[in-house]
């Protein structure tokens, strides 16, 4: 079982390379899916009037364009980088829970699909309220059809994925280092995740229960977000954005980790104020928990609470320019090589700055009163998440591909591909701003021609298809590169962190021996880290063992969820007994590691 | 019970499952907190009776109150017994554990039928909804925590469970006390102060 050819060995895997290299390609098939909606939404919009989809098509195509890029394709292709680069970065033989990492996996692949098969039943009833799905619009009432069913249990099982991977990477962080390696030698991109990881497993039980709330209101009647009977609309959005805003740095701080790996190793100096970025990630992550009413400020929350969230607004662009400042000073003054990681990592702080800036701009309640509900909300999303963190995770890409396969990806069509996805995101993204200011609202299917926005929706138009064929780029540099690529050696880049120190891609054990660490950047150091401590004994290294239960048991969560969607009691108990098989051979089962 | 971790040195020298326990504990919290924050928000917002004070028995629930309590007690003797390698009295308290456990239960399917035959159901107010969402997913926990108790138990009963077993016991322990703690918290906001 635990061979490591063929379908089964990959079915069975425990190892956190092969997980990471399932949820990099998972994930990036999902990356896909959600850019052509987005491509068709852009073709729809190129045109005052078009017809290319009706207007209950393009809900579904938004609605699913979100939740499909923030659950489904940032987030894992985020885990596929902890799953691979940290347990090497700590100097750590896998994960604490190798088996909890294969559930996690699953389970993420599970739901995204129990998501996505909505597109294949008859009638498509495809999720149509929108990513953060306002209350009343979700509602038995106003949403008869399964479309909000498939949506909220989808994100349930997607929840789970997230938990479990957030706790087994707080731990494999805090208790896996190699000898040497204290909290403040940590990578930053380890620190990074451990922040993340934190924030995850403290804001997806505030979206369980808003979900499990909204669950109870459509399938047994109650009343939790229905104001005919005295509910609250309002509680929605709380229990949403309590979680939605920690999620924004879920999304944004693994990429700010990437780029302090990339950008030290390719100006050949230690990243400038390692103690205060470090710091200003893990300030972040608290303040990310007092901002979220400032996604509602048009609720009308009264002076003081839209006050104190303004201020907490502001305040939390503070350690984010820290970080950036920090990242600049990094590159000054720097023996800079401008590899296709480094543009990449580049334009993350340019662009990232720009949806930084026009967050600072909502954080004002009276020009987020003009702005939200507009393109301009839709430029600073993309400005973030597109220019910061789809940036970022490419900069990752380029940088960790040759550690990941053995091969470096080809740097001209690197740059082919930074070029056409900076130009055609600028495109794409910039007269969005303006769109949204001269009065076109986000989320409608179409326009009339008297607004004055056909001219910049068509330029926003061509920018998002330069954005899919940049992304062929890629596809094609990646195909290329497995014949064709460079052979990467231990270490291509001259990294400073321990995953440079083994082969690539590294063997099943990771480490010969662990290595013990003096020094922040061990590979830089004076003092060296020694490979092999001496008079160490070699252990004799053991191929991780494999195992059916973790897909078994993710495999029970789908079948639960199928049971309210179909009205079926017995598939209920199905799921569970599946569920509970799963776990008790797991529980069970000998495994060693 | 074998399992990886154990194996593995560890960095704060403490047992890799048990952070991860605490860790998910950490994320419990705030689970229930949502809960029970939606029961204040919607606290004397049902437009239709029953209201709490209509209907919440607290003399009933005091008793089932110290039942739990009393279970958690009896966790302790477990542990305690299985840290000393004493398998008779492992099973003892352990089996204890879960019956109380089960008392618990008892007494809340005895609570929310007696609810709903007096009109208060998932349907009927706010208060019922909120009502019997939080303590429906503290029953849940509960079940969960009688159904790992009693596999432990029949461990035990097949001689399994010796000091080498402790930790798993002291996690379940954990587990048990949280879910104690956490009825603590509904019992005053719920019943005590309405």
């Amino acid at each position: 079982m635990s061979g490591t050819k063929g379908l089964t060995s990959w079915l069975t895997t425990t190892d956190h390379k092969r997980i990471g290299l399932l949820y990099f390609w998972t994930a990036f098939v999902f990356f896909l899916i959600g850019g052509l909606e987005a491509l068709i939404i852009r073709a729809q919009l190129a045109r005052p009037g078009n017809t290319v989809v009706s207007a209950e098509t393009f809900n579904q195509l938004f609605t699913m364009h979100g939740t499909t890029m923030i659950f489904l394709a940032l987030m894992p292709l985020s885990a596929a980088f902890f799953n691979y680069i940290v347990p090497l970065q700590i100097g750590a033989r896998d994960v604490a829970f190798p088996r909890l990492n294969a559930f996690s996996y699953w389970a993420f692949v599970l739901g995204g699909l129990f998501l996505n098969a909505s597109w294949l039943l008859p009638n498509h009833p495809v999720p149509d309220a929108g990513w953060f799905g306002y209350a009343n619009l979700t509602s038995r009432e106003f949403s008869p059809g399964p479309n909000i069913d498939f949506w909220l249990l989808g994100l349930q099982i997607l929840g789970v994925a997230s938990l479990a991977a957030g706790f087994n990477f707080i731990v494999t962080i805090l208790n896996l280092r190699a000898p040497g390696m204290k909290m403040m030698r940590l990578p930053v991109f380890s620190w990074m995740t451990l922040v993340t990881s934190f924030l995850i497993i403290t804001a997806f039980p505030v979206v369980t229960v808003a979900l499990v709330l909204l669950m109870f209101d459509r399938f047994f009647g109650t009343h939790f977000y229905l104001a005919s009977a005295g509910g609250d609309p309002v509680l929605w959005q709380h229990l949403f954005w309590i979680f939605g805003h920690p999620e924004v740095y879920i999304l944004i701080l693994p990429a700010m980790g990437i780029i302090s790996e990339v950008l030290p190793t390719f100006a050949r100096k230690p990243l400038f104020g390692y103690t205060v970025v470090v710091y200003s990630g893990v300030l972040i992550g608290f303040m990310g928990w007092g901002v979220w009413s400032h996604h509602m400020f048009s609720v009308g929350l009264g002076p003081i609470a839209d006050s104190v969230f303004s201020g907490t607004t502001m305040l939390i662009a503070v350690p984010t320019g820290v970080k950036i400042f920090n990242w600049l000073a990094t590159l000054w003054g720097g023996q800079i090589r401008a590899t296709s990681a480094l543009h990449f990592a580049v334009g993350f702080i340019a662009l990232f700055t720009i949806g930084g800036l026009s967050g600072v701009m909502h954080a004002s309640p009276p020009a987020d009163l003009q702005q939200t509900d507009t393109y301009f909300v839709v430029a600073h999303i993309h400005y973030v998440l597109f220019g910061g963190t789809v940036f970022g995770l490419f900069a990752g890409m380029y940088y960790w591909w040759p550690k990941m396969t053995g091969r470096l990806l080809g740097e001209r069509l690197g740059k082919l591909h930074f070029w056409l996805m900076f130009v055609g995101m600028n495109l794409a993204f910039f007269p969005m701003h303006f769109i949204g200011l001269l009065g076109m609202p986000r989320r409608i299917y179409t326009y009339a021609p008297e607004l004055g926005v056909a001219k910049l929706n068509l330029v926003s138009t061509v920018g998002a298809f330069l954005i899919g064929v940049s992304i062929l780029v890629f596809l094609f540099n990646a195909w290329r590169t497995r014949k064709r690529g460079k052979v990467a050696g231990n270490d291509p880049w001259g990294g400073a962190t321990l995953e440079w120190t083994i082969p690539s891609p590294p063997p099943p054990h990771n480490f010969d021996v662990i290595p013990t660490v003096a020094s922040r950047l061990p590979r830089w150091s004076m003092t060296q880290l020694k490979a092999i401590p001496e008079g160490a004994e070699l252990e004799k290294p053991h191929a991780p063992a494999g195992s059916w239960w973790p897909l078994v048991a993710a495999c029970g969560l789908p079948v639960l969820a199928l049971a309210p969607l179909t009205h079926t009691l017995w598939v209920a108990f199905l799921g569970a007994a599946i569920l509970i098989t799963g776990i008790y051979r797991w529980a069970f089962e000998p495994f060693e590691v | 019970m074998a399992h990886a971790a154990a194996a593995h040195h560890t960095s704060l020298g403490l047992d890799s499952r048990k952070m991860a326990f605490w860790a998910f504990i950490g994320s419990e919290c705030l689970l229930f907190a949502s809960l029970i924050s939606t029961y204040l928000i919607y606290k004397g917002r049902s437009l239709v009776g029953p209201y709490p004070h209509d209907i919440l028995n607290i003399p009933f629930t005091s008793i089932s109150t110290f039942d739990l309590l009393m279970s958690s007690l009896m966790m302790v003797l477990a542990l305690a017994a299985v840290q000393r390698g004493d398998l008779k009295w492992a099973k003892v308290w352990l089996f204890l554990t879960a019956l109380l456990g089960i008392f618990f239960l008892a007494g809340q399917v005895y609570e929310f039928t007696s609810f709903v035959h007096e009109g208060l159901t998932l349907q009927r107010n706010l208060f019922g909804a909120s009502f019997f969402v939080l303590t429906g997913t503290h029953g849940a926990h509960v079940t969960v925590g009688v159904i790992w108790i009693l596999t432990l138990w029949s461990r035990a009963l097949r001689g399994k469970l010796g000091k080498a077993n402790a930790l798993t016991v002291e996690i379940c322990g954990l587990y048990w006390h949280f879910v104690d703690v956490v009825w603590i918290v509904i019992f005053t906001v719920v019943y005590l102060i309405q």
